[in-house]
């Protein structure tokens, strides 16, 4: 165990927690985005370079900028009307916690995980384009294609009038 | 070098963390953040697999976890324009008073 893995797991466990413990939701984004960004550190120290920086773009930059914006437009300067947890929050955590016990039992009474580790393997920019052009380019159509529909379909939800009816 | 167990720990606490929030948080944007901690859970476990398994040079993790990533964000979208959706109806993002599915 490294101290950098430590430090990495460290801020994204911290700031996953601050993000669902705090009060106020623009708040709980802005933990959010550091507890991704330690999670992005963590691609990094696999050696997923690629992976890491989209993650950086993609949740740090577009979703954190999003969920700000949806804040903004639903609850303004009222978010801090709506409670906190709900009334059955006592279950949740404890489903919760229930999980995290089963999954961590499941890992550390695991033989197979244990194995040496080889040199870190190359992961490049032009190696991960050349696989997703040739051997997985039917999978990134078919993203391109929902990328496109969830545009569309987002826009249409969200246009006033649609929903409802009422127009604000 | 770190083993993979402490990888896939973080991983199951980032996701419990997750499954936490999605399910006791009142306000539907949080909850929809917490579904995304879900999933950047589950990425953490393609790059960790993919750095430890017996086949790296094959990509298949880092792909998979570039298309769980759009696949995603297209996720995130469309929730939050559910959200928008359902308070320019409901007036709240509350969901213990989002309680009727006809208004």
């Amino acid at each position: 165990m490294t101290i950098a893995f430590v430090m990495l797991a460290a801020i994204a466990a911290v700031g996953a927690v601050a993000a669902m413990l705090l009060r106020s939701a623009v708040h709980c984004v802005l933990a959010l985005t550091v507890g991704l960004a330690g999670l992005a550190g963590l691609y990094l120290e696999l050696g997923a370079q690629f992976v890491g920086f989209t993650q950086l773009l993609v949740y740090a930059g577009a979703v954190a900028i999003l969920a700000v914006f949806a804040i903004m437009m639903t609850q303004g300067a009222r978010a801090w009307a709506i409670g906190r947890f709900s009334t059955r929050w006592a279950a949740g955590g404890a489903i919760a916690a229930a999980v995290f016990a089963v999954l961590a039992w499941a890992i550390c009474g695991s033989g197979v995980l244990a194995g040496a580790v080889g040199a870190a393997p190359s992961a490049s920019v032009q190696e991960i384009g050349d696989a997703l052009v040739h051997r997985y380019v039917l999978p990134l159509e078919i993203a391109g294609v929902l990328l496109t529909a969830a545009l569309i379909g987002a826009v249409v939800v969200a246009m006033p009038g649609r929903a409802g009816g009422d127009k604000p | 070098m770190t083993p993979l167990e402490d990888y896939l720990l973080v991983s199951a606490l980032l996701f419990s963390i997750g499954l936490a929030g999605a399910l006791t948080r009142r306000n539907a944007i949080l909850v929809l953040i917490g579904i995304e901690l879900m999933l950047n859970a589950a990425n953490l476990n393609f790059i960790a697999f993919w750095r430890y398994g017996p086949a790296p040079a094959a990509l298949t993790g880092v792909v998979f976890a570039i298309f769980s990533i759009s696949i995603a964000a297209a996720e995130a979208a469309v929730g939050l324009a559910i959200i928008v959706a359902a308070y320019r109806h409901s007036r709240t993002t509350d969901l213990d008073k989002m309680n009727s599915m006809k208004g």
